[in-house]
């Protein structure tokens, strides 16, 4: 599995998209250190930045990846390696390769500019986006042999989380107001990898007026530091569960 | 060295691989022959374990073999139509997968030199013709010097030349005790090489016999015209 993940890293570095994300990463955070005077408020806008931008590019970078290294996942296969082996390393290259540009990109300048607390909680919160996105974008290269049909479900996969799945709970809100749907909603929330690093920054950043409903209810239920934990173990379950499946799926696929 | 007991392949609802029973021995050269599409590449590619069968049981060396891994390490195989990371040199190819398998002592490379790659070795995969991805592949299945060799229409696209010299390096594998299997669809290029013919239609073995076996009974001196005319006698009691 070593072996493997080494050669997917090597693979990957050498790609452009991969240097792409690293720069505009970097672009962006340096830009906005430099124009905003508080850097709490520079703080604030990459939080956008890693529930938008990260997944968007984690999920449809690693869907197209697996598609077009069919080829090289063939060659594995007829070798002597478990298949489970082979997945592994394509999960923890992809990842490790897009942990890294994270880490150059937004780390760094993070580090430099921002206050260790905060410069952690967001790049904890980023490098979990990374990994939860990985392993979506490979259960979804996983399902379909389409690479066409797989990469429009990565980029509906991405827009569900970062934009469908709000207004759901909004509408849900809305409908049922009259109700005591609170321990409902916290529930929910559960099933959006977006939200749940939301409300793990907006915990730490101890800014209510950003947080949101689910964030006061998620705060108000479990309190600061349970909530974190809460919230960081539901993540854990968004990067395991769905390269739990993938794998599963790709043990018994016919290459 | 190879036993296919009861195997069943589906793909959606088309039978790709039905009802396959088949034992090779060593030291034998097989020739696996059928129409387009009659389940060849589907029997070797679930030998290789890149298909999975729904049905049936694979013994490679004795040892069940679907879902496992291990049994890799006695096959070669080449494909029919190569497939390998485009970014990659000829060269670190070969050293990838050299890597790969770490546990191997020895290595065959003298494909290398008389299919004339070594010249070119730091040539990138994608910038590759058909017949040199063929010589690739032809490379790569021969490293690990192993016990059984599946070959995938081996001489398709490649030129009179390296084709006769593939055929050569297959003709000592068989002497050596090894067992190889071919897939053709050009029974006259294998002529010399076969010692057993498996003749596969609509995803069932029709035909399996030893070649001297095939041309006593016809009286035919040709493998392709003693299949031809078995198959026609078959039809006839049909």
């Amino acid at each position: 599995m070593n072996r493997i993940l080494k050669y997917v890293m090597l693979d990957i570095v050498k790609s452009k998209l991969v240097i792409g994300y690293t720069l505009i990463l970097a672009l962006l955070s340096w830009s906005l250190f430099s124009l905003e005077d508080n850097s709490a408020k520079a703080v604030l806008s990459l939080t956008n930045v890693v529930l938008l931008v990260v997944p968007l590019v984690t999920v449809i970078f690693s869907t197209i990846y697996m598609y077009n290294a069919a080829e090289f996942i063939e060659l594995l296969a007829s070798q002597p390696l478990k298949r489970v082996s082979i997945w592994t390393g394509f999960f923890l290259g992809l990842s490790a390769a897009l942990v890294t540009a994270l880490i150059l990109g937004l780390g760094l300048p993070l580090l430099l500019y921002a206050d260790f607390a905060m410069a952690a909680v967001l790049l904890t919160t980023g490098i979990m986006m990374s990994l939860i996105f990985v392993s979506l974008g490979l259960w979804v290269s996983s399902m379909t042999r389409d690479k066409a049909r797989g990469i429009s479900t990565a980029i509906f996969v991405w827009l569900f989380f970062a934009v469908l799945f709000d207004g759901l709970m909004l509408l849900l809100l809305f409908q049922f107001s009259d109700y005591p749907i609170e321990k409902t909603m916290i529930g929910l929330t559960a099933f959006s990898p977006v939200d749940l690093c939301r409300i793990l920054i907006l915990l730490q950043l101890d800014v209510s007026a950003l947080m949101g409903f689910t964030g006061a209810l998620f705060r108000d239920f479990f309190g600061s530091t349970k909530g974190e934990w809460v919230a960081f173990g539901l993540l854990t379950l968004w990067v395991v569960i769905p390269f739990y499946f993938s794998t599963k799926k790709f043990r018994l696929k016919d290459l | 060295m190879i036993e296919v007991v009861n195997l069943h392949k589906k793909f959606g609802k088309f039978s790709a691989l039905s009802n396959i029973h088949l034992v090779l021995e060593a030291g034998h050269c097989i020739a696996l022959v059928g129409p387009n599409g009659c389940g060849k590449t589907t029997l070797i590619k679930c030998l290789l374990g890149l298909v999975v069968p729904q049905q049936g049981q694979i013994l490679i060396r004795g040892q069940a073999s679907i879902h496992q891994h291990s049994h890799r390490a006695y096959l070669g195989y080449m494909p029919q139509i190569g497939r390998y990371p485009g970014n990659l040199s000829i060269a670190q190819l070969i050293e990838m997968v050299r890597n790969l398998r770490p546990q191997q002592a020895h290595y065959d490379e003298e494909l290398i030199d008389s299919l004339g790659i070594s010249s070119i070795l730091s040539k990138k995969m994608s910038s590759l013709s058909g017949g040199t991805i063929q010589k690739v592949s032809a490379i790569l299945a021969f490293l690990f010097d192993p016990d059984i060799l599946i070959l995938d229409e081996p001489t398709a696209g490649l030129d009179p030349l390296s084709s006769e010299i593939l055929k050569q390096k297959i003709e000592k594998a068989v002497k050596q005790g090894k067992l190889v299997l071919i897939t053709s669809h050009i029974l006259s290029e294998l002529d010399e090489l076969v010692t057993e013919v498996v003749f596969m239609q609509e995803g069932q073995i029709v035909l399996h016999r030893p070649v001297h076996q095939l041309i006593k009974e016809t009286g035919e001196t040709k493998l392709s015209k003693a299949i031809l005319s078995i198959l026609q006698s078959k039809e006839h009691h049909e």
